[in-house]
Parts: C-alpha cells; structure tokens; sequence
C-alpha cells in the first residue's frame, strides 16, 4: 500500500534488518546481456552496445517525448545486478539474485512531470513509453532536441575488482571467517547472521537539451548481527560495513571489525538501562549519529518541499539558525562513501553543497524542476532508486564539518544526559519539523563521566530548535560505516552521513518515570 | 503476455531448471501495472504510468538453495539465466530443511473468490482518476483559510502472478486496488503542520468519496494547530485506530517462526500463555472479502487458513512458514500475516474518550522502534491532550516507552470500529499507565 507515509521521511540502518529483507540481492557471476565491458573503464560505446541503442535511436525517443508539447524529456537507462549470499546456523545455505533491466522515460512541462518506463529495451516498447509521458502536455509548441555531448565525470569510487567477476565461491569464506570469529569472541553468542551484499549498477542518461552522461556505480556491504543469552536473558544486536566498494574493502582488519564490534554491541546490552524520561541534555558520538542531521535539517532542505511551501525551513534561507561554529553540508563526492555519486540521476554534475555555514542557512537541495523554479543552478542532488522511479531533490552523504571543541570537555561539561552512540532508524515530519530517531545503544552521562549502558530509546526533537540548541560541537569528525537507505515517497537511497561529537543542550529522551 | 502464456513460461521455467540439475523448483511469473497522480493547484504534478512484469525462481539442489528473480523475459537470456542460477547454488553448503513443502499442504481448491479482483480495471478513465484527485484537492483546501499547500492523489494497480511448484502447485491470482487521498499542510507561526487522509478499496465503486477524503485530510492538518508538548508521566493512552498497526508489530515479528528459530523474539516459549489483556482477541482471516491482506495460499503455496492467533490474551499460536516450521518441527500454518481482524468492543471513539478524565489520545506515531528479542519499546508520538472526556490541546515532540511484555497487559478497551482501509483492521484501543516523554 503506497497510501500512507508520504512526508514523513524514514531512515533505515542496513545491519539490523533482519534476513528476510524485501529485495533480493543475488550471486550470479554474469549478466545475462552480456556486457563486453565491465567496470569504471567502460566508454560511451560500451554503454549504447550495453543496453543495444545508438545515440540516433535515443534521439527518436526523446523526439517521440516531446511531440504533445512537453519542454523538457530525458532518458535513463540501466541495468542492475544485486547479489546477496547469508549464512544462518554456521552454514551458507542461501543465495539471493536480481537483475532487473529497463529505461525510465520523463517529459516536462513547467513543473509538471509525466513518467513512464519500459522493460523492454526495444523501439516500440520505448517509444510507446515516451507517448505516456509524452501525455502531461498538451500544446503545439514543439521543442528540438539538442545534439549529444558526453562531459568527462570525475570518478569517486574507484574500485579494483568489478563484482561481476567475483563468483559466489570467492565470497563464501568471508561469510564463514566472520561467523567463527564471532563465537570464538564470547561465548554468551548463541546466534549469528551474516550477509554479503553486493550490486553493480550501469547507467546511460541523455536529456533533450544535448547532455548524454554514464556511470557505472558498485556496492558492497556486509552485515553482521548475533544474539547473546546470559542468565536467561538474550538480547540481539549487529554491526555493518557499507561503501561504493570493491571486495578489496574487506580486508582482513575490517573482518575482524566487524565481529567484534557485533558482539560487543550485542554483549554490552546486557548491563544496559535506560533513562528517565523527558528532556536532557544529548551528546552524539562522533559517527553515524549525523543521523540527527539527516533528519532534524537534511529532509526539511529538500527544495521540493520548500517549493511548495511545506517545510519548516520554507523561509529560513540567509537566516541564522546555529551557532558560528556549526557547518553542515551534504556532499556527493566523498570517496568511496555509501551516498556519493558521480553525477547525479538527471545528469547534473555532483558537488558539495553548503546547507549551514557558519551558522547561516545556505541553500537547498535541488533538482532540475525545483532549482528552475527558484532560478538557481542544480546542485546535483536529483536521485531516483531505479529506472522505474522519477527523480527528486535527495540526500547523498550528510555531515557537520569539525568545531572548536574537544570530546573530553564535551562529556565533562553534561551533569546527567545521555551519549548516543548507535542508531537503528530516524524519521521526520517535514512541515512540523518534529524528528526521531532510534538510540539502540550508548551511555548514560553522569556527573561529567560516561556511566552505565543504555538502550532501545528513542528521541524526538524540532529541526530548528535543535539546530540552535547545539551547544559544542567537536574536532573529532567520523564519517558514518554502516549501511543507510533513506526513504521518500517510496523510494529508497543509498546515503551517508557523519558529524564530530556534538551536544545538545536538550532534546527530549524515551525512558521511564519514577 | 496473457495469463496462459504466465503459466507457461512458469512451467517452462521449471522444466528447464530441472533439466540443468535443480532436484525441485518453484517458479512464479508476475505482471503488475500501476497508475500514479498527485495534482496541486487543479494541475497535474506528477503522472506515472507502469507497467512491470518478471520472474522469480526458488531452487532446490540436493537442499541447497537459492533463490533469484528477472525481469528480462527473454527465453534466450532466462535459459543463461536459470543456467547460471542452477550452477551457482551447488558451491552453497546443504541443508535439509530445504525443500518444497509438502504437497498435502497446499490448497485443495482454489475456485473461493475472495473479491479481490476488478474486472472494470481498464474501463476507468484516465480523466476519471485525475478528476478524483483534483476534487479531493479542492475540497481539501476549502476547509480553511489557513491551508498553504494541499494536493489531491489517486493510485491503482492491477497485479497477476502465477506459481508453480515442481512437485504440484499451481496457483494464479489476480488483484486490483484504487486509492485516493489528500495531504495539507497549514500554516501555524513558524510551523507548518500537515495531515493526510487515504482511502482505498479492491472496487473502483467502492472507493471512498473524494469529499470525505479531503474534508479528513483538511481537519487532520488543521486539528494540529497550535501543538505543543507537555510534562513527562504516567498517562491514559487511547489510540487512533488507523494508527494502531503501528504497535501491532511489536507483536508481528516475534511470532514468526524466524524470530523462535533464531532466538530473537521474546514470545518464545510463551505458546498458551498469556501475552496480553483478556481484552484481547486477535484473528488472523485470509479470507475477508475485498480484503488487502486477503489470499488462498501463503508464499510457500501452502493454504491460507483463518487462525486465531490471541485468544482473551492468550497466545495460541506463532505463524508458521515451511524452512523455519521444518527447523522448529513445528507444522506450517500459513505463514506471514494476512488480514488481522480482532473481537470488537462495543463503543465507539466519542463514548470511549467521553469517560477519559485525563489521558492522551494518540493519533500518529513519529519514528521509533521495538526490540524483538526483549520486547523494548520507544516511539514518538503526537495527538491529543484528554481532559473530562475533551480534547483540550494539540500535542507533539513526545515518547512513548516500554516493554511490550507488560504494555499489552494494559489493554483496557476496544472500540467498534476497525479501521477499513489496512489488512490490520484495528479499532480504536485503550492502555493505561503508559510512560510519556515530553518536557
């Protein structure tokens, strides 16, 4: 059911969904279109042979999109493989594998969008599907599209080996080292999961105004996450490593990492309590918890909610909003990072786009339909989940550059608060401005020092109250390991997100009354 | 592709897997279509017309097993497909709980029309659904002059698949469903709340009135007005009952077979015990008519059944899938949840929250999680203050907090009235005693 939730952005963490995850990923050692190329060396001939078109035919379909009317048509091909491999009950007994391969075609007129895809890379099929969208106009001007030029795209995820030449067999040991390290490390384990995940993405985009880009985007990512009984109690936690990777990314350093940190992530859990209720100052760990950011400002920045009106940031663009010591940006050319991209999904160059600098709300996040509308240029934050789904101003990896201040003065400096560490989900209600996200695990803060675990709170806040309640904000900066999907309007994208420690002079906590 | 080409093609598909070393397959092919329309200021925002089709593909090979889906329907690429698929699954390790179930499970008729299906799906009008979304917009935004954006929606889809199984199943099915809803936002000082309102039904002629849908969108926004949050404790807690699925999952998760097998839910071991207030009565029904969760079969091909799975607090039974029944020894029993309906009280809303002295009334919940394993809890939430049986204050930014051992136990009432546009059919409940977390 797609009726529900529709501004109220989620975010969802990769290592704590359980097995039976909705998509399944896959193993194949092939494509069955057998591309003649793999990999980043791959040139603009490569791409049309890969998916069986010439620039003149793509012409035709663009042509076809704009004979209603339409200003605008563009065209995005791809193909995805997704490979996934699990190991439950100390053996690898299940393998998963997708490929799905289609072209999704787009016209606009002003702000309108009208879309369609076809799965059948063949002339009539395309045209038919460009004669849908072709539909959200309706008049006789006639727009011509304009001759290909390709740009040359920097690229940020340089990886050594393709996916599509590592078989299944090469990944299995990864998946069996993993699970024995995790029991030998503690022998309270009683459960251990392991999955290996890897998708390969190829993508040929080419818009009526004359700009044909590709883009060949890999990913990887293991999850690790195990159950642990003591004294009749169990509890459940887990652990995930997450890039724009090669196999090369899972070096033995990082196997290592991530057993030990599943468990003890889940063993620490044991001794966890939690808080009392209401509001109290929160220190973020350096890390993921630019989960806050994420959703306290990054959702709200979107300019496709601002351009209607319905954020909560709608008219705060040269105001002051944080401290002078608070900049936050969103940044698609971190290397190798979950939410980096090397040109965005309409074709747009990537960047890195101030959303609070010094303090000051800076700019949006934009798309090619809101940032016309605003007449400024894209920031080449227009992304899609796939070829079935338009795109919108989305998110790629969100931080908080470094402050003046240190950890130890930070933690020093909370009476009784909380240290949040580790988070499952988040969520926002754009106009409201209200967020969440989940703590699965941290520490109480008391006296100045970190005390007693706790766990399984969740946190709610206001975007821009929080935004000027940030009190400290440290030189420890981390970039977020794990995971995250980000979800709007139903499609989901890979993102990231960091930030140094950072305190909150107050937000309210889940927990219990005396 | 016609449905006799579906079946073939799943049946080619076995054959031909079997043929390259599979010992036992299940195949199924799918075709979905689907409608989108949002429509802002009496124009259209955004149309997207699908359509979508593929194959999915379990294999079996001496228990080993993999499971692999395309939606290149090219018989030349699906055989390299199925090929490679076939290949692959001999490096993974065997287990002998891996293997189609047995075929005495699976349903002995399949001719029970659940009415799922409408057959006018392609006679309704392009024109038709843009009008039902413009007029949802407009009598949204004649609700108050405080609206500063509301849109108008409709979706549908049809959807066909056909299953088959190497050692005898064969089932089809065909479902469509219309949707259509408004979202508004108002303005209020700095803050813009919003509230939406969607409708749906299996019927285009049974889809609730645009009218209804924008005047519920309306007042949901504007009801927000002026929220705030108010001083943590202990408060009665009466629940919207469209938002009450979103608890009901705590319970979801830890009884599937899964969650037992792998030590991760804290129902296990709880079988005939009690897991909740007397109060509470919950059915697991397959067959409803119309109904969103409704189906004959569950995704292992074995028949659907209705179940009671809460019985006056009681748990009767955990929902039970093939692999996980066959690890627990425990028999399938339909798998995942279907439509979850619940022994009805006998008042409504207005009569509940009338003798509530003070409490909250929940009406969304904002983010949050529960653990599985332990049972913890957290949520945010927003709704209203309760004072003499009126709602006296808007509220927002709050906690809930918990374990749902004992949070369920605090059942005190249910309504009469199942929220109709969900598979979870729940009406409105009460708890008392809950933690709330605000100033």
């Amino acid at each position: 059911m797609k009726a529900t939730i529709n501004r109220r952005d989620f975010l969802r963490a990769g290592a704590v969904t359980a097995a039976g995850t909705a998509i399944l990923p896959h193993l194949l050692t092939g494509c069955t279109s057998g591309p003649s190329a793999t990999g980043h060396n791959m040139t603009l001939h490569d791409y049309l042979e890969h998916f069986g078109v010439t620039k003149n035919m793509i012409q035709d379909i663009i042509r076809e999109g704009l004979s209603k009317g339409g200003d605008y048509c563009d065209v995005y091909f791809q193909h995805m493989i997704g490979n996934y491999i699990g190991l439950e009950d100390k053996s690898v007994n299940r393998a998963y594998s997708d490929v799905s391969l289609g072209v999704g075609i787009r016209v606009l007129k002003g702000d309108q969008t009208g879309y369609s895809f076809s799965e059948e890379i063949s002339m009539d099929a395309m045209k038919s599907a460009a004669r849908t969208a072709a539909n959200i106009a309706n008049s006789t001007t006639k727009v011509e599209p304009v001759a290909f030029e390709s740009p040359k795209l920097p690229n940020y995820y340089l990886i050594k080996t393709p996916w599509e030449e590592v078989s299944i067999n090469e990944k299995i040991p990864y998946l069996q080292q993993i699970n024995d390290k995790v029991f030998a490390l503690d022998n309270r384990i009683i459960k251990s999961n392991v999955w290996f995940m890897d998708e390969t993405s190829y993508v040929l985009f080419a818009n009526s105004e004359g700009r044909m880009t590709y883009d060949y985007q890999p990913m990887g990512q293991i999850s690790v996450s195990c159950s642990a009984e003591q004294n009749g109690q169990k509890e459940q936690n887990g652990y995930n490593l997450s890039g724009r990777r090669g196999i090369e990314f899972f070096t033995p350093e990082n196997i290592d990492l991530l057993a030990s940190e599943a468990v003890k992530r889940t063993t620490d859990l044991f001794e966890a309590v939690k808080p009392k209720a209401g509001e109290l100052p929160v220190v973020l760990a350096a890390g993921s918890s630019g989960i806050l950011l994420h959703e306290a400002i990054g959702h709200g920045m979107e300019a496709d909610f601002n351009r209607k009106e319905v954020s909560i940031f709608s008219d705060k663009i040269g105001k002051k909003v944080a401290n002078d010591f608070v900049t936050i940006v969103d940044d698609g050319t971190n290397p190798n990072v979950r939410g980096s991209i090397n040109v965005d999904d309409e074709g747009n160059d990537t960047e890195k786009t101030y959303l609070v600098e010094n303090g000051t709300m800076t700019s949006y996040l934009h798309d090619r339909i809101s940032a016309k509308h605003y007449g400024v240029k894209t920031t080449g934050s227009g992304r899609r989940e796939s070829f079935r789904h338009m795109p919108m101003p989305r998110m790629r990896n969100t931080y908080m550059e470094n402050g003046p201040h240190k950890k130890g003065e930070i933690i020093e400096s909370v009476k009784y608060g909380i240290f949040a560490e580790t988070f499952t989900n988040g969520q926002v209600m754009i106009g409201a401005g209200d967020f969440t996200f989940y703590v699965k695990s941290g520490y109480l803060i008391e006296n100045g020092k970190l005390t007693q675990p706790i766990k399984d709170i969740n946190i709610i806040g206001n975007g821009p109250k929080v935004l000027s309640d940030i009190e400290m904000v440290a030189d420890d900066f981390k970039m977020a390991e794990g995971g995250w999907t980000c979800g709007k309007n139903g499609q989901g994208v890979p993102v990231s997100m960091g930030l140094p420690t950072v305190k909150v002079s107050k937000i309210t906590v889940g927990g219990v009354n005396a | 592709m016609n449905t006799k080409e579906r079946k073939d093609l799943a049946i080619w598909a076995v054959d031909y897997a079997k043929k390259q070393g599979a010992t036992e397959v299940a195949a199924s092919v799918y075709n979905s279509r689907s409608v989108e329309i949002e429509v802002r200021e009496q124009k259209i925002e955004k149309i997207k017309e699908s359509t979508t089709n593929g194959l999915s593909l379990n294999i079996y090979r001496d228990h080993k097993y993999s499971g692999h889906s395309t939606n290149n329907l090219n018989k030349k690429d699906l055989q390299t497909f199925i090929k490679e698929a076939v290949e692959a699954t001999k490096y993974l390790s065997a287990d002998d709980f891996r293997e189609l179930p047995d075929p005495s499970l699976y349903p002995e008729n399949l001719e029970k029309d659940l009415k799922i299906e409408d057959r006018s799906y392609l006679s309704v009008t392009p024109e038709d659904k843009v009008n039902i979304a413009k007029e949802i917009e407009r009598v949204a935004r004649a609700q108050s002059d405080k609206i500063i954006s509301a849109t108008g929606g409709y979706s549908d889809d049809y959807s066909e698949s056909v299953k088959v199984h190497s050692n005898g199943f064969v089932g089809e099915r065909i479902s469509t469903s219309f949707w259509a809803g408004g979202e508004v936002t108002v303005k209020d000082d700095d803050a813009r709340p919003e509230g939406y309102h969607w409708g749906g039904s299996r019927f285009f002629k049974t889809m609730p009135t645009p009218d209804e849908l924008g005047k519920k969108a309306a007042q949901n926004a504007i009801r927000k007005m002026g929220q705030t949050k108010i001083a943590s404790g202990k408060y009665e807690m009466i629940i919207e009952n469209r938002a009450v699925a979103r608890l009901l999952y705590m319970f979801v998760g830890p009884m599937q077979a899964r969650a037992l097998q792998q030590k991760s839910s804290y129902l296990e071991g709880m079988q005939g015990k009690s897991i909740a207030s007397s109060k509470l009565t919950l059915i697991d029904d397959p067959f409803i008519e119309g109904g969103f969760g409704s189906r004959l079969y569950d995704g292992d091909g074995i028949a659907a059944q209705p179940r009671v799975m809460i019985e006056n607090g009681i748990l009767n039974q955990y929902y039970i899938d093939n692999y996980y029944g066959k690890k627990l020894n425990m028999t399938p029993n339909g798998g995942q949840p279907s439509n979850i309906r619940f022994e009805l009280g006998k008042r409504d809303f207005d009569s509940i929250a009338n003798d509530i002295k003070k409490g909250i009334f929940v009406t969304s919940f904002n983010g949050g999680n529960s653990n599985s394993t332990t049972g913890d809890f957290s949520f945010g939430v927003s709704g209203f203050l309760i004072e003499n049986g009126k709602l006296v204050q808007p509220v927002n930014e709050m906690n809930i907090s918990g374990n749902a051992k004992k949070f369920w136990q605090k059942l005190t009432e249910l309504g009469n009235d199942p929220y109709p546009y969900s598979s979870i059919l729940s009406p409105t409940m009460v708890f008392n005693d809950i933690d709330f977390s605000g100033l």
